[in-house]
């Protein structure tokens, strides 16, 4: 009688603590749930740029460039020594710096982590492990427009 | 009749028996006692970041159209602005150091191990929220070097496969380092990380109470060669502590001079649509890091470089988190002291080629 008295109370005791612990599990569950979703940033839907305007041809001289914001990204807009218009991502696609262009080295390059990049986009050296996106430039009268490649 | 102010303290608050504990507390003294310091002046300096960031809390604002501005405001208009900004950025370094150098101690006095597992467990924490703390201040001014540093920071975790795009998006705030991140990262350095250093620092300061300080093996080992010779011990209050105050007046002449004479610089504005600037580099503490990056290539073994060096950083923080459970005999402390040396080579090796290659542009 007393063996079983006492094997019942404990067992009742499981069922109140199993309870109790998933209650408590669900209260938990119920403030972490919102908390961990309210820490997720909400996507923000961008309209896509398709092109923008790079300028007057007359303010860009051979052998220099500069970056022209392409929605909320930079592109960097070369004049080669040729005098041939390229449009690159500027975003350098090892650690997301912006590039620069060194008229010296005649190529594009990121200062942050020593990556070169020819003109075509190519990664030449340095940890960049995948080339620039390349975009269109066309040149209508003294107008510059970018637009991206389809 | 009226009673004393001490004896009405004393009816409510327990100081008898504080008092009484505090009489008992001793410091171990032998050759390696001057590396008790370093805790305390790293609470010290801790102490100081907390003060001058509630003050520099008063003027700042946190968007990207007004923080740099606001910095601007503080260093050029408010009476002493420049002063406080200067010696919250010169703590922050002189707390990594500070830090940095305790927890070198203790690995390689071995103080780390049973019973002081979780004292160790919740330093190692702490190091790691002091150097997040330094992460995310740094970005507040929203100067160039900041923009960049962060932007390079955050994308570093994009080399994990599977959730490295979440954690990017996570901890920027969205997609790219903006105005967005910039809130973010605030709220983080000035609530959310207070708020759980505070809680780990009291865990780690009341083990510290309850074990006492450690006394290193082969110090252990002498005094039982000497056929149990007991230590000598300085009393914590007030021989210790008064040692530790002149070291912390030192140090805050050190932040004061530091500021006088080499105010911490703002630089220009961050503008996503400019290029980095030659020579970007990040804090010193971060520069063997930053060198690894630089230096290790797109693909070691068909493997993302990026994501080999990140992995690798992750074996090492999670060897060193449960040193005290891979540390057990003297044998492997012998292997742990080597090791240490060894990683401290190296990251002095890594940061004096980032130095001595700062500015130069290699050709490809």
């Amino acid at each position: 009688m007393t063996r079983e008295t006492g094997s019942r109370v404990p067992h009742r005791r499981d069922i109140l603590d199993w309870l109790l612990g998933t209650s408590f599990a669900g209260v938990l569950g119920s403030v972490l749930y919102p908390i961990g979703r309210y820490l997720v940033p909400p996507e923000i839907p961008e309209a896509a740029t398709q092109s923008v305007s790079g300028g007057k041809t007359t303010s860009l001289p051979p052998n220099s460039a500069r970056i022209v914001p392409f929605g909320s990204a930079p592109v960097i807009l070369v004049r080669t020594t040729a005098g041939e218009f390229r449009a690159l991502s500027a975003t350098c696609t090892h650690l997301t710096c912006t590039v620069q262009y060194r008229p010296d080295l005649e190529h594009i390059w990121c200062a942050c982590h020593n990556g070169h990049y020819d003109l075509s986009g190519r990664n030449i050296a340095g940890p960049p492990p995948r080339p620039l996106e390349m975009f269109d430039v066309s040149v209508k009268g003294d107008d510059i427009v970018i637009s991206r490649r389809t | 009749m009226a009673q004393s102010p001490a004896v009405w303290l004393k009816e409510r608050l327990p100081i008898d028996p504080v008092a009484e504990a505090v009489r008992h507390k001793t410091v171990p003294l032998h050759r390696y006692s001057i590396w008790y310091y370093f805790g305390g002046m790293t609470l010290f300096l801790f102490g100081v970041q907390v003060g001058t960031g509630a003050l520099l809390l008063l003027y700042y604002r946190p968007s990207a159209g007004e923080a740099y501005e606001s910095v601007q405001f503080i260093m050029t208009r408010v009476p002493f602005g420049w002063l406080i900004r200067s010696i919250h950025a010169w703590s922050a370094n002189l707390m990594v150091a500070a830090a940095f150098a305790h927890f070198i101690s203790v690995v390689f006095l071995h103080s780390y191990r049973r019973p002081r597992e979780l004292t160790w467990m919740s330093g190692v924490v702490l190091l790691g929220l002091t150097l997040a703390f330094g992460f995310t201040g740094y970005l507040l001014p929203w100067n160039e070097l900041a923009f960049f540093a962060t932007r390079v920071g955050t994308d570093i975790a994009s080399a994990i496969p599977l959730v490295g795009e979440f954690i990017v998006t996570f901890t920027r705030g969205g997609p790219d380092v903006t105005g967005a991140t910039l809130t973010r990262l605030f709220g983080v350095h000035v609530a959310i990380l207070p708020m759980i250093t505070t809680t780990i620092l009291l865990v780690h300061l009341a083990l510290v109470q309850v074990h006492g300080m450690s006394i290193p093996p082969g110090i252990e080992k002498s005094l039982k060669e000497d056929g149990g010779a007991k230590l000598r011990a300085m009393p914590f209050v007030p021989h210790f502590l008064l040692r530790e105050m002149f070291g912390w007046t030192v140090a805050l002449a050190l932040l004061a001079g530091l500021a006088a004479f080499y105010p911490w610089e703002l630089g220009a504005k961050a503008d996503p649509f400019k290029p980095a600037p030659a020579g970007i580099q990040p804090e010193w503490y971060f520069l063997w890091m930053f060198q690894v990056l630089k230096l290790i290539p797109p693909t070691i073994a068909g493997i993302n470089g990026e994501l080999i060096a990140v992995l690798a950083l992750a074996v090492v923080g999670l060897a060193v988190f449960f040193l005290p459970f891979l540390s057990t005999n003297a044998r492997r402390q012998r292997i742990v002291r080597s090791l240490g040396w060894a990683a401290l080579l190296f990251m002095a090796f890594m940061t004096a080629m980032a130095v001595l290659t700062r500015g130069s542009a290699a050709q490809p």
